[in-house]
Formats: structure tokens, sequence, C-alpha cells
């Protein structure tokens, strides 16, 4: 497994073994040029604090609010951004690419 | 995600194993497969067991469309490089490919050439060579190059790599070295294999320098990695 990879599930497996509640995001689709290819993770924790990528950083902020929504409702979440849809705008995907992100609690 | 997905992707990082996660985006359901087989909630057609078969084996990870609705998410161990012989090119190969990702041993028994002066934070062993692709084992996501010039040190390594499953298997030499050696494996029994072997070693780039031929051996690597040994 890369570096990337392997230091993301280090850390998690460490606030599981904490205790602290965990999300796990996932690239799942992309389309257009987008800064991350399909796969690529953000591990957050129950305050917030992340490791990992799944955009140049401009998504970053919106994917953590929904991770830790996903911590609270159990239930995994399916959320896509791009240029068409305003709040992407707001969050701004420079690039124009358009990727759908899976969000789902860590037991 | 349970904890035992968890565990389990743990343990194949460990074991520099491959495994695959595949989720049902609607309701989060998975399993995991690898090379003994599926496991875990989600069931999946035979078209889509193919499809993660293959991209356990590229490390890629997509959506499956023999699983319509299902994302197959690949975990697959770093590639690593084995240098044997700590020469002058060897020098310049190894930062060159830890920056590109490989995880970099550098073998030699001398312990004039393999010291850390010559290579400053480069893992080095300073084991025979058999003794040391024993030890670290010679999976399909790793390459191994013979620098050394030394067919005390060279052959050792090649009868141990052209057997297994390496991905790529690189031998410095001029053609009459390269028609020796050959003649030496033909010996050993290993004829056959003797066509994995990349020699003259790496893309024909026209650099003489040391670090110019690193730059053309792991561009081949690369290459064969990506594109196959037919590339």
């Amino acid at each position: 497994m890369n570096a990337d990879d392997d230091s993301l599930f280090d850390t998690l497996r460490r606030w599981r073994a904490e205790s602290r509640p965990a999300a796990l995001a996932t690239v799942v689709s992309t389309w257009g040029s987008s800064p991350r290819p399909e796969g690529s993770h953000l591990a957050v924790d129950g305050e917030g604090h992340f490791i990992g990528s799944v955009s140049g950083g401009c998504i970053e902020g919106a994917v953590i609010e929904a991770a830790l929504e996903v911590m609270r409702s159990r239930q995994p979440r399916l959320l896509e951004f791009g240029v068409s849809d305003e709040q992407a705008w707001q969050v701004g995907l420079a690039c124009g690419g358009r990727v759908q992100v899976f969000v789902e609690a860590v037991e | 995600m349970k904890a035992g997905t968890l565990a389990r992707i743990a343990e194949a990082q460990g074991k520099r194993q491959g495994l695959v996660v595949v989720t049902r985006l609607a309701d989060g359901a998975q399993c995991l497969v690898d090379s003994s087989g599926v496991s875990g909630e989600l069931q999946l057609a035979a078209a889509a067991r193919e499809e993660v078969a293959a991209l356990l084996l590229s490390g890629r990870s997509a959506a499956l469309s023999g699983e319509p609705g299902c994302f197959a998410r690949a975990y697959v161990p770093s590639p690593r490089l084995l240098i044997v012989g700590a020469v002058h090119i060897a020098q310049a190969l190894a930062p060159m490919a830890a920056t590109a990702g490989y995880e970099v041993t550098v073998i030699d028994p001398r312990g004039a050439f393999a010291s850390p002066e010559r290579f400053p934070g480069v893992q080095l062993s300073d084991e025979w060579p058999d003794e040391a692709l024993a030890r670290l084992g010679l999976d399909a996501a790793t390459a191994l190059v013979a620098l050394s010039h030394d067919p005390k040190l060279d052959d050792p390594a090649l009868e141990l790599a052209l057997p297994s499953e390496l991905f790529y298997i690189g031998a410095l030499g001029s053609r009459r070295t390269h028609e020796k050696r050959l003649e030496r494996l033909r010996a050993a029994g290993l004829g056959e294999l003797t066509v994995r072997i990349h020699s003259p070693i790496g893309l024909d780039l026209g650099g003489r320098a040391p670090a110019e031929i690193a730059v053309s051996i792991l561009a081949e690597i690369i290459q064969v990695r990506h594109r196959g040994a037919t590339a």
C-alpha cells in the first residue's frame, strides 16, 4: 500500500482504538479535470481533525461537515460537487471538474 | 465501514498483500476481495468479481459496471526497488526511485560500498544478495536491478529473481558481459527465463553519466510497471 494510505489507516486505527468517532470519505467518481483520482481518501475524527485529501483543498471543509453529520446519524452519504452546483461554486472547485464523494462512519 | 474491515486493511498493509473493498453507495454495504476470495455482506455478480480481480492486479480503484452503484477501492502494496551493488549508479538511482514512490533497499555485502556516508537515508543491507532477497521476498510489486558488475553478487540475485513474481528484472553490463552472464544462467538451468532480464538496462536515452543512466533505468521500470514488459 502506498505511503499516504499507510499513514491514513494507521491514524484511523489509532482514533478508533482511543474510541474517538471517525468517518472515511472516498472519491468515487470524477468528471473533467479533478485534482484527486477515484479512490482518494479523507479521514475525519469527531472533532473535525482530518488526514488525507479528496480535492486540491477546495471541498474539504464541506466534506468534513458532512462527515461529522454521518458520525452522528450512522447513515452513509453520497455528496456531489461541481461548478454547476451552487454550493460547489461557493466552496470552489476552481478546476471546473465534478466529483462524487462517499462518506461512511467507521465502526 | 466495519471494524473488521479496518483490521483486514491493516493486516494486508503489514503483509504487503493486495485487497479490494467494494461498497454499495446506496446503503454502505461492503465486501472484501483478496486472492483467497470474497467475504462480507455484499454479494457480487460473476462479471463484477472478474472486474475486481483485474483491479486487484492493477491497483486502480473504479466504479463496477458489472454491479451498478458499487465502487471498488483497491489497496495494493507500494512498489519496491531492490538494488544489488552499492555502486555509483545506485547512489543516483536510490534517491530518484524513492522520490517516485518506491521503497528502496540497496544490497551489498561489501561494507566500503554500502556505507551510510555514500547512501544517506537509504535502507542498506550488508547481507549476501541471496540471503537478503530470501528475507525481503520477491513479490509482483517489486523490481530488482543487478548493478554490481560482479558475478559473485549479481548471479545469485538473478538466480532467485528469474523464477519469482518480480515485475521487472534488469542487469547492467555490456553485450559481451551479458552474453557471458546468459551462458552461466543457462548452465544453472534458467535458460528459458533469461528473456525476462532487461539488458542493456534502461531506456535508450543516450546518457553516460551515472545519474543519466539511473534516469534511464527508473524510466524503464516505470514503463514496465504501467505498460507491461512488452512496451
